[in-house]
């Protein structure tokens, strides 16, 4: 049983054609082994999560109780997208699992729609958002060994508070890039294959080579986001994340969890009194008691 | 691509002697199993070497699926077909000639006579597409692949679809589909969940629902028979086909009408084309266009302008798009009343 189907083309070149299907019932079930792996390890074996340092009391005092953290646009672009996945993931694995219908119009039409509420993310992420705010800085590379290093049982310092996104979220908006670009670029040129408003038809576009691997990227993207998909769903609903799921309704998150898992230095969140310079934290300690408030709350270094 | 003909692949051969059976054996090899009924698409696939199944369930010992038998004891019932019933024998049994003679006449010219003697009401229905590219074995969509060597601009298309392609551009070659659905027939099959009764338009399926089959059969089903009920019995008929050979060749496009009429006008009518799509077309569209109307030239045009709404040729079969139109006319103006074909230069 290979990962890849192949076939033998006209030429007698034997080819790639797609990925071999039962490959979706791993990703599904990687996915589920996921979730038992980490609710089991944060039920049985984490340790409370602690931060260096404290905000001091009157930085705290600025932050307002609803901290503004996904702009309009962004939820939009979110729900339109989490929309239109669902729709490819769906329109391209049910038929391939025995229940049919006519799934290809409904593919390119949400594959045109994901593709142009991605095209306005760039450009608005670029242009009128933090663009670095969602990239791995080295705080974020330190602060994951200190996690790793104190999971392990072993000293060493805590880690900084978050800027605004977990480095577990930028690490899950790069999987989603290389899985979703993969997708979205094999997608457009397998447009050309089908019966589209878009293109005329042109199948002999690339070799019968670079075609199988294309559709073999396709392929491997979509059995990709399956897992991620599950994943992003299984953080959504985690007790701990809500407030961050919340946030991608309402467009802000209270008070008080910003202050238990974000450093004001690290985002700076607008205030009327404060709009030009950052706030400062306390002494950066890395005694556990600077944190001693967020115990109990069920917050853990692995979430 | 060297294709090894006229010695098959070898295979486990099981000849059953009931339908039970039959389905036991299909159970347990699943999509390994291959059934054979006439063997006249079958033995194509397997000398090609194209399919190469592990198990071939032979149906041809099983009486229960052969003969013509009313479903009732009132003249005003219908009639059963047993799906191994062979052509010849439909097409001369009395009851199929006398009321149901749609059926008879596009059973008639099927093939050959020494292929209808042996080939089946069932095969002739369930058979696969004759797309050369996807007979030669090539990794077309139909055969799981990723393209259609046909639908491409230098594509030998001449005899595919011309509506509802997607992807696919194959077309059902069956003669006896368009007369089963103008008969307004019901497919038996019996399922490892027990049997099931569907329309015979709904049978068939197209490219967007399945590109690898065209029809609705699975792994494990089989079609044990074909009932006409007695609705459309006695009612004016027309079938024409159209092929390269008048002696023996699958249809370009084939027509089948049953209707009944008051006067000059149309009370009831189904039509039905096959050759057009992946699957026999029921024309609603049309059926609805003309309910009501007289049979005269100028319903045959409307219904002609109306069947071919959306048609969509490819680079060598544009000439189906008038076919299919003048094939409606003639199959709704009365022949007295003249039928003014549309024309096509290439």
């Amino acid at each position: 049983m290979g990962f890849l189907e192949w076939a033998t083309s006209p030429w007698g070149q034997s080819v790639p054609i797609h990925i071999a299907w039962f490959l979706i019932w791993v990703a599904v079930i990687a996915g589920f082994l996921f979730f038992l792996g980490h609710a089991t390890y944060l039920r049985y074996f984490a340790k409370p999560r602690e931060f260096a340092g404290s905000i001091s009391p009157a930085v705290a005092a600025r932050i307002p109780d609803r901290v503004p953290r996904h702009s309009l646009a962004a939820r939009l672009f979110h729900w339109i997208m989490a929309a239109s996945m669902f729709v490819l993931l769906f329109t391209a694995f049910l038929p391939k699992v025995g229940v049919q219908f006519n799934w290809v119009t409904y593919h390119w039409i949400a594959g045109t729609v994901l593709t142009a509420s991605i095209l306005f993310h760039i450009i608005h992420a670029s242009f009128f958002l933090d663009f670095w705010a969602i990239w791995p800085d080295r705080i974020d590379v330190r602060d994951a060994w200190r996690r790793m290093v104190r999971a392990a049982g072993k000293p060493e310092p805590p880690p900084d508070r978050f800027a605004k996104y977990p480095l577990e979220n930028k690490l899950y908006h790069g999987a989603i890039i290389a899985a979703g670009l993969s997708a979205i670029i094999t997608g457009v040129f397998m447009m050309s294959r089908v019966r589209t408003v878009f293109f005329p038809r042109n199948p002999y576009l690339f070799s019968d080579m670079t075609w199988g691997m294309m559709y073999v990227l396709h392929g491997l993207a979509g059995v990709g986001l399956i897992a991620l998909i599950m994943v992003h769903i299984y953080f959504g609903l985690r007790p701990e994340k809500r407030p961050i799921t919340k946030s991608m309704i309402f467009g802000w998150m209270s008070r008080d969890f910003y202050l238990e898992e974000h450093d004001p230095n690290r985002w700076v969140v607008a205030t009327p009194s404060s709009s030009s310079s950052p706030p400062s934290t306390s002494s950066p300690s890395s005694s556990p008691s600077a944190s001693r408030g967020l115990e109990g709350r069920g917050l853990t270094d692995a979430g | 691509m060297a294709v090894i003909r006229d010695v098959m692949a070898a295979f486990e051969l099981f000849q059953p002697t009931s339908v039970a059976d039959a389905q036991k054996l299909l159970a347990q090899h699943g999509p390994d199993a291959w059934v054979l009924a006439g063997g006249l698409d079958s033995f194509d696939w397997l000398k090609d070497r194209i399919k190469k199944p592990k198990a071939v369930v032979d149906l041809s010992g099983i009486e229960e699926l052969r003969g013509v038998r009313a479903t009732g004891n009132n003249a005003s019932d219908g009639v059963e077909i047993g799906a191994m019933t062979t052509l010849t024998e439909v097409v001369n049994h009395p009851i199929i000639k006398q009321k149901y003679g749609l059926l008879a006449q596009a059973a008639e010219v099927v093939a050959s006579p020494q292929i209808r003697n042996q080939g089946t009401l069932g095969g002739n229905v369930s058979q696969d597409t004759r797309c050369w590219y996807y007979r030669s074995g090539w990794p077309c969509y139909r055969a799981g692949g990723n393209i259609c060597y046909a639908d491409t601009p230098e594509g030998r298309n001449r005899e595919h679809a011309i509506l509802h392609a997607d992807r696919c551009v194959a077309v059902n070659p069956s003669d006896s589909a368009p007369a089963l659905i103008a008969l307004d027939a019901k497919f038996v099959i019996r399922t490892r969940k027990g049997e099931r009764v569907v329309d015979a338009e709904d049978y068939f399926i197209g490219p967007d629902i399945d590109i690898t089959r065209l029809h609705i059969l699975q792994p494990g089903d089989l079609l044990t028979a074909i009932r006409i009920p007695s609705t459309w019995a006695g009612a004016q008929f027309y079938f024409e086909k159209i092929r390269d050979r008048n002696v023996w060749d699958f249809p370009l496009m084939n027509v089948a009408s049953a209707m009944v009429t008051s006067g000059d006008r149309i009370d009831r009518i189904r039509i039905s084309v096959n050759g057009a799509a992946a699957r026999p077309l029921r024309l609603k569209a049309v059926e609805d266009a003309v309910l009501g109307k007289p049979r005269n030239a100028a319903t045959g045009e409307m219904a002609g302008r109306v069947a071919v709404d959306g048609a969509v040729p490819l680079q060598f079969n544009a000439y189906k798009i008038p076919l299919m139109r003048n094939l409606v006319k003639r199959a709704i103006v009365r022949p007295e009343a003249g039928v003014e074909e549309a024309t096509w230069a290439s």
